[in-house]
């Protein structure tokens, strides 16, 4: 066998044994990436996870608020199993009017959305924080981003009736708008015909969670002290 | 040179905020831009002083063009929006509606905080958008009969009657089809302001 031959042979021998030794690494590294990935998505899915249901659920015929044409919403009963605890009942709700839409012209809350936080103060506040996807998939408008502030409101006043008003946050922050239109930056009225407890005075019929989410009130700003002479 | 009384309008978005796109390429902002140079020029025939917010594809805070209304004594606001859905060649008038009774001022003096600064105009501008919303019925056929409260937070700020216009919608057929409302519906805002706010001793007071 010549010379160069040996050589070469030899210098393939060596190197498919190292790609043996590397693939053996390689497939415990792919097995340890795929673990991660697993753990990463587990935990997103109990994070996201609808409410659990609780021994004192029961089944309740829950109205929610589906979009009725372009500019309204009207009331659908549904057999829910709700919890008689306010926080988990706001929770399920509005979960069920994410998963349950009759029709994709009837959704409200786009599919892709999520409820990521739900809390409710002592004084009735709702703060329900959503994410991204309520804002980037709402279709831009007055009219069409109101029919999901309708949608979420209305689902909330009927299904939980110690809640005075609600704070919608995005993704964990307050922002201007729901989709370059409606205001977020304030409160929406809840059960409007209902005087409002006094602040900061628990209902004695409803217990409520501690808040753990700071009531997002934006910083005041003054008018200046009067408004400046037209141009003339 | 005199001046009649001031309309500021708002062309909504702008810059890196197109608000409503349809699939034919109609962008809101630049929909709004040429609905309000119509009605600017329409305005302006009628005898009122007109500020626009923006006059080019800038996009200025909601703060800045509230600033700029709060700047003038006694204006009227108009913000332009045209929406993503709805029956095309309709258009519907808004007012603010604030939740709940607001707990800034103590005392009836006291300048309200700018996040309120809409609230004591409340219902100037509720009557104006009914105005505005009685005259778009007339010319725009299909359109609702009364106008609605929502919150549109380019009215929050201004310290003026105010109300937001929407149009619908960028899902028309083209662009040419949605500027063909630009004169009707600045026929309609234009009455439905010197209805609110006549400019005495011309015709601009005439509905």
């Amino acid at each position: 066998m010549p010379r160069d031959l040996k050589i070469a042979m030899g210098i393939l021998g060596v190197a498919v044994a190292i790609g043996l030794i590397s693939l053996r690494g390689l497939h415990q590294r792919m097995h340890d990436l795929a673990e991660s990935q697993s753990s990463d998505e587990k935990a997103r899915r109990e994070v996201l996870a609808p409410a659990l249901s609780t021994s004192s659920d029961a089944k309740t015929e829950a109205k929610l608020f589906w979009a009725a044409g372009e500019d309204r919403v009207t009331a659908s009963n549904i057999e829910l199993a709700l919890s008689a605890d306010p926080v988990e009942r706001g929770k399920q709700v509005l979960e069920a009017l994410i998963a349950n839409a009759p029709s994709p012209e009837q959704r409200t809350i786009p599919a892709e959305a999520t409820l990521l936080g739900f809390y409710i103060l002592s004084d009735g506040t709702v703060i329900a924080d959503f994410s991204d996807a309520l804002s980037s998939e709402t279709p831009s408008g007055v009219e069409s981003e109101q029919v999901v502030i309708d949608s979420i409101s209305r689902t909330l006043e009927s299904n939980v009736p110690v809640v005075r008003r609600l704070k919608i946050l995005i993704h964990g922050q307050e922002v201007e708008t729901l989709a370059g239109h409606v205001d977020l930056t304030g409160f929406f009225d809840l059960n409007p015909a209902i005087p409002n407890a006094l602040p900061g005075a628990p209902s004695p019929s409803a217990p409520f969670a501690a808040p753990t989410a700071p009531a997002a009130v934006p910083p005041l700003k003054t008018l200046p002290p009067a408004p400046a002479a037209a141009p003339k | 040179m005199h001046l009649g009384p001031v309309v500021v309008l708002d062309a909504g978005h702008g810059g890196t905020d197109p608000g409503a796109h349809g699939g034919n390429g109609i962008v809101e902002k630049d929909a709004v831009l040429q609905f309000a140079r119509v009605l600017r020029a329409e305005l302006e025939r009628l005898g009122y002083h007109v500020v626009m917010t923006r006059n080019d594809d800038s996009d200025p805070s909601y703060d800045d063009r509230a600033t700029l209304a709060n700047a003038y004594r006694d204006p009227v606001f108009v913000s332009l929006h045209v929406s993503s859905s709805g029956v095309v060649g309709t258009a519907r008038t808004y007012f603010y509606e604030f939740a709940g009774p607001f707990a800034g001022a103590v005392s009836a003096s006291a300048a309200p905080p700018w996040e309120e600064a809409q609230r004591p105009y409340g219902d100037a501008s509720r009557r104006l958008a009914n105005l505005v919303q009685i005259e778009i019925t007339h010319r725009l056929t299909g359109s609702p009969n009364a106008p609605a409260p929502v919150a549109v937070r380019s009215l929050r700020s201004v310290a003026a009657p105010a109300v937001a216009v929407e149009i619908s919608s960028v899902s028309a057929s083209d662009s040419a089809a949605l500027n063909s409302l630009a004169g009707p519906l600045a026929i309609s805002v234009a009455r439905g302001i010197a209805a609110f706010h006549p400019i005495l001793g011309t015709a601009a007071g005439q509905p």
